[in-house]
C-alpha cells in the first residue's frame, strides 16, 4: 500500500513537470515568434493544472482537467478569437501581425541591376551543410556562409572523374541540378558575405549580389523602399505610397466596428447579407414545420393498434434516419441533377420534354429542393419523437371525449395536438436551432448556388449565413474576408442566443436545473 | 382515438403508408441499383441492373481513388474521438455527480450554455489555431488527424456530461462506499465498480459522437487539405463533383460502402441507446 503511494506520487510529479516543460517550451517559441499575449496561455494553463493536481481540496476539480483543457483550447478560445476577429481586417494578405509583416517586408532583397554575377556549383557533406564554388571575377570557395577567394586547381576542391567539373570540395559532394531544384526553398535562403556585399542565389546556375529592399523607420511607421526611394506609410494595415500603392503583405489591424455597420449599410454586402438572414430563417422555420407535419401524421397512422404490419412500415420510415446523411444529402443532389436526374426523367416520361424541372439551377426551385430534400432527413426524427409523445397521451382523454361526442378533428386539435406540443416544444425549437445551421445539407446539397449575379460577396440563392461565412472564409473569389465572415457568426451566435434564451424561459430549464443540480 | 377500419379507410392508410414508403426508401433503392448497374453514367441507369456488376466496387478499392484511404481515416478518426470523449466525459461526469465542491453548479450550467455555441461556428479562428499550432507542433497543425481530433474533443463536454451525470446518478453510492472501506482510491473504485455498471450510458455516447463525428463535412473539409488526409465526406464529395454523367456508378459504390461502418454500429448500439437514453433523462 505504502510502495504503491510513493509509485503513485512520484508518477504525478512527474507527469505535472513534463507537462511544465511542455507549456515553457511552447510559451517561448511563443514568445520568440512574437505572440506574447498567446504565449502566456500555455504558463496560466500549466499553472492552474499544477495547483489543481496538488491541492488536496481541489481533488474533485482534476477529474474536471482533461475534458475543460479542451473545451478551453478549443471552444472557448475560439468563441473569443471569433469575437474579437469581428473587429479586426483579418483576411488574405492581413494574416500576419504587424511585426510579422515588417520582419518579412526587411527581410526582402533585390539584385541591383549590373551587379556581380558568379556562376556556382554546389556540394553537400554527410552532414547536410552546404559549401559553394563560386566561379565569377575572382573564384571564391565558401564554407559556412563567408567566402574566402582561391585559385584553382586547389587541394580542397578535386575532380575525380577528370571531366573539368569538381566532383568533391572538402568532405561534401557535389549536387545534381534536380538536387538542387528539390533543395531550392532552403538554398533561397542561403546568405554569403563576400568582399563586403552580400550573395544570394538568383536563378538555378547563378549567385548575385543581394541587397536589402526595405528599411523601416519606426518612430514616423514607415516602409521605404530603397530601390527607388518611395516612402510607404502604414493605412489600415498596409503600407501604401502617396500614390496609392500597396505592399503586401499587409498585416492585422483593429476596425473597430467597421465589419457590422459594413453589414448593414454598405449596398454591395448588406442586400446579400439581408436575403441570407432571411432565407436562413425561412429554411428553417419550413423545415421544422413540414417535417413535424409529416412525421406526426405518419406516427398517427402508425400508432394505430388496428393496423396491419406496422413493425414493416415503421422501419422502412425511419431509414433514412439510420444512413449519414451527407451521403445521401449527395444521392439527392444527382437525383435532382437537371440533365441526368432520375427525377426528371421519370417526370419527363410521364409528362414530355418540358418537364425539365430546374432542381439546383433556378433560385426559387432550388429552395424548394432544399427543403423537399429536408423534410426527407427530418421527418423520421419528428416521428420517433412523436409516437413516445402520442403513447403518453392517457387514454381516458379520448375516450371521455368521445362519450361527449366529440369528432375525430376535434380530437386531434383540443387533446392530442395542445399534449404533444408541450413536451415536444423543446425539440422542435431545438430542431429549429440545428436547421438554421444546417451546414451539411445546403453546402453539400447546393454550395449556395444558384449564384446571384452582381454581389460583391459570394452570396448564392440557397446559401444560409453559415455556408456565407464559410464561403466568405475559404472561398473568396477576391481573397479571404476573415474579418466580415467572424462578424456573420457572431450575429449567428446571437441569433442561436436567443432562441435557446426563449427556450429556457419557455420550459424553465435553467429554474429547474439550478434547483436540482 | 382509434376504431376499427371499414375497408375503405384501411385500404386509403396503407395506400398513404406505401407513398411514404416510397418516399423514404426510393433513393437507397436507387443508390444501390446504381451501383451494381454495368453504366457508369446517371443517364442510362436502370433500377433493376439488367447485367449486375461488381467492378464499380473493385474500381472504387482500386488504383485510380482514395477510398480505401478516406475509409480508412474516417473510422480511424471517429473511433479514436469517441474513445477519448468517453473517457473525458466519464470523468467529469462522475465527479459533477459524486462530489460536491464549490463551482460545482456553475461548472454545470456553464456546460449548458457552451453546448448553445457550435464549434463550427468558430471555424475561422479553428483555422487561425491551427495554423499556429502546425508551427510549433507540426504533427498538430493544418492537415493532420491529431489537429482534427484535438479540435473534436472540445465539443466533447456539454450535452455528454450532462446525459452521462443523470445516469451515474441513478448508481447508488453505497457501492462505492463499501469499496472504499476496502482500501480502494476514488479512481479505483471507480474504474472497477461504476464503469462496468454505467456500460449503456458509455456506448450511448460513444455511439452519438461516433456517428456525429463520421459524418462531420464543416471542419474536416477545412483542416484536411491532402487526398491522403481527406475523410469520407471530404472525398466522396470530392469524387463526384458534379460529374454524374461518368463518375456516379463509382460514387454510389463509396456511398453504399461507407454507409455500412454507421449502420453497423448504430444496430450493435441499438439496444443500449434506447436505455442509456432514457434512464439517463429521467431524475429519480
Amino acid at each position: 500500500m505504502r510502495d504503491s503511494f510513493v509509485l503513485r506520487n512520484s508518477l504525478k510529479i512527474l507527469g505535472l513537470g513534463l507537462l511544465c516543460a511542455l507549456a515553457i517550451y511552447a510559451a517561448s517559441s511563443l514568445f520568440v515568434s512574437g505572440s506574447y499575449l498567446l504565449a502566456a496561455l500555455p504558463l496560466i494553463s500549466a499553472g492552474i493544472i499544477t495547483y489543481i493536481f496538488l491541492s488536496k481540496r481541489r481533488y474533485p476539480i482534476r477529474w474536471l482537467v482533461p475534458g475543460l483543457l479542451f473545451l478551453f483550447v478549443m471552444v472557448l478560445y475560439p468563441i473569443g478569437y471569433t469575437f474579437l476577429g469581428s473587429l479586426t481586417n483579418l483576411g488574405t494578405g492581413h494574416m500576419l501581425s504587424k511585426g510579422q509583416a515588417i520582419e518579412q517586408l526587411v527581410g526582402r532583397t533585390y539584385a541591383p541591376p549590373g551587379a556581380e554575377r558568379y556562376a556556382y556549383t554546389a556540394f553537400r557533406n554527410p552532414a547536410g551543410e552546404f559549401v559553394f564554388l563560386l566561379q565569377g571575377r575572382d573564384t571564391v570557395l565558401v564554407v559556412g556562409g563567408e567566402g574566402e577567394t582561391i585559385t584553382l586547381p586547389d587541394a580542397r576542391v578535386v575532380d575525380e572523374d577528370g571531366d573539368g567539373q569538381p566532383d568533391r570540395a572538402l568532405d561534401a559532394h557535389r549536387l545534381e541540378v534536380r538536387e538542387i531544384i528539390a533543395l531550392l526553398p532552403t538554398l533561397q535562403e542561403v546568405r554569403i558575405v563576400y568582399a563586403g556585399v552580400t550573395l544570394g542565389i538568383d536563378s538555378l546556375t547563378e549567385f548575385r549580389v543581394q541587397m536589402s529592399k526595405y528599411a523601416y523607420d519606426e518612430t514616423t511607421e514607415t516602409m521605404t523602399d530603397l530601390e527607388n526611394g518611395t516612402a510607404y506609410t502604414a493605412v489600415q494595415g498596409i503600407f501604401t505610397s502617396a500614390a496609392g500603392e500597396e505592399i503586401y503583405p499587409g498585416y492585422r489591424v483593429w476596425i473597430g466596428f467597421t465589419n457590422y455597420v459594413r453589414l448593414v449599410s454598405s449596398s454591395a454586402i448588406s442586400g446579400p447579407f439581408a436575403r441570407v438572414f432571411a432565407w436562413t430563417i425561412a429554411f428553417a422555420v419550413l423545415s421544422v414545420l413540414l417535417s413535424f407535419t409529416l412525421g406526426l401524421g405518419l406516427a398517427i397512422l402508425l400508432n394505430d393498434p388496428h393496423l396491419r404490419a406496422r413493425t414493416i412500415y415503421r422501419v422502412l420510415v425511419i431509414l433514412p434516419y439510420a444512413i449519414p446523411s451527407f451521403m445521401t444529402i449527395l444521392v439527392w443532389r444527382g437525383m435532382l441533377n437537371q440533365n441526368f436526374g432520375v427525377l426528371n426523367q421519370m417526370l419527363m416520361s410521364m409528362f414530355g420534354a418540358g418537364a425539365r424541372v430546374p432542381w439546383l439551377t433556378d433560385p426559387w426551385v432550388a429552395k424548394a429542393a432544399c427543403i423537399l430534400v429536408n423534410l426527407w432527413l427530418g421527418y423520421p426524427y419528428m416521428m420517433i419523437v412523436a409516437l413516445g409523445a402520442l403513447q403518453s397521451i392517457p387514454h381516458e382523454l379520448y375516450e371521455a371525449s368521445h362519450v361527449d361526442g366529440a369528432s375525430r378533428w376535434q380530437q386531434f386539435r383540443k387533446i392530442t395536438l395542445p399534449m404533444l406540443l408541450m413536451p415536444l416544444a423543446p425539440l422542435l425549437i431545438g430542431s429549429f436551432a440545428f436547421n438554421f445551421n444546417n451546414f451539411n445539407l445546403i453546402y453539400l446539397l447546393t454550395g449556395g448556388t444558384p449564384p446571384v449575379p452582381g454581389t460583391q460577396t459570394p452570396a448564392g440563392a440557397t446559401d444560409i449565413l453559415l455556408t456565407y461565412t464559410y464561403r466568405l472564409s475559404f472561398e473568396g473569389q477576391r481573397g479571404n474576408q476573415l474579418g466580415l465572415a467572424c462578424a456573420v457568426s457572431v450575429v449567428i451566435f446571437l441569433v442561436i442566443a436567443t432562441i435557446s434564451a426563449i427556450n429556457f424561459r419557455m420550459t424553465g430549464t435553467l429554474e429547474e436545473l439550478s434547483k436540482n443540480v | 382515438m382509434y376504431s376499427r377500419h371499414t375497408w375503405v379507410g384501411s385500404v386509403a392508410r396503407h395506400l398513404l403508408l406505401l407513398l411514404a414508403i416510397a418516399f423514404a426508401v426510393f433513393p437507397f433503392l436507387w443508390v444501390l441499383s446504381a451501383s451494381f448497374n454495368a453504366t457508369d453514367s446517371m443517364q442510362f441507369q436502370k433500377l433493376i441492373p439488367p447485367t449486375p456488376t461488381v467492378s464499380h466496387y473493385q474500381e472504387l478499392f482500386g488504383e485510380r481513388y482514395k477510398f480505401g484511404i478516406w475509409l480508412w481515416n474516417s473510422v480511424k478518426i471517429s473511433l479514436i474521438t469517441s474513445t477519448f470523449v468517453v473517457a473525458l466525459t466519464a470523468l467529469a461526469a462522475y465527479s459533477f455527480s459524486r462530489f460536491r465542491f464549490k463551482g460545482r453548479r456553475v461548472g454545470l450550467l456553464g456546460l449548458l450554455l457552451v453546448q448553445m455555441f457550435p464549434q463550427m461556428l468558430a471555424v475561422v479562428a479553428l483555422y487561425v489555431l491551427l495554423l499556429t499550432m502546425g508551427q510549433f507542433f507540426p504533427f498538430a497543425g493544418m492537415n493532420t488527424h491529431t489537429g482534427l481530433i484535438l479540435i473534436y474533443l472540445g465539443g466533447a463536454m456539454g450535452f455528454n456530461t450532462w446525459l452521462m451525470k443523470g445516469y451515474f446518478d441513478t448508481i447508488p453510492r453505497s457501492l462505492e462506499e463499501s469499496a472504499k472501506v476496502d482500501g480502494a482510491t476514488p479512481f479505483q473504485a471507480f474504474v472497477k465498480i461504476i464503469l462496468p455498471l454505467v456500460r449503456p450510458i458509455l456506448a450511448t455516447i460513444f455511439v452519438l459522437t461516433f456517428i456525429s463525428i463520421y459524418s462531420d463535412f464543416l471542419i474536416a473539409s477545412v483542416v484536411l487539405r491532402t487526398a491522403d488526409q481527406q475523410t469520407i465526406p471530404v472525398g466522396l464529395r470530392v469524387l463526384i463533383s458534379d460529374q454524374y454523367g461518368s463518375r456516379w456508378a463509382v460514387f454510389a459504390a463509396g456511398a453504399v460502402i461507407s454507409a455500412l461502418p454507421f449502420l453497423g454500429v448504430f444496430i450493435v448500439a441499438q439496444r443500449y441507446l434506447v436505455s442509456g437514453l432514457t434512464r439517463g433523462g429521467v431524475k429519480e
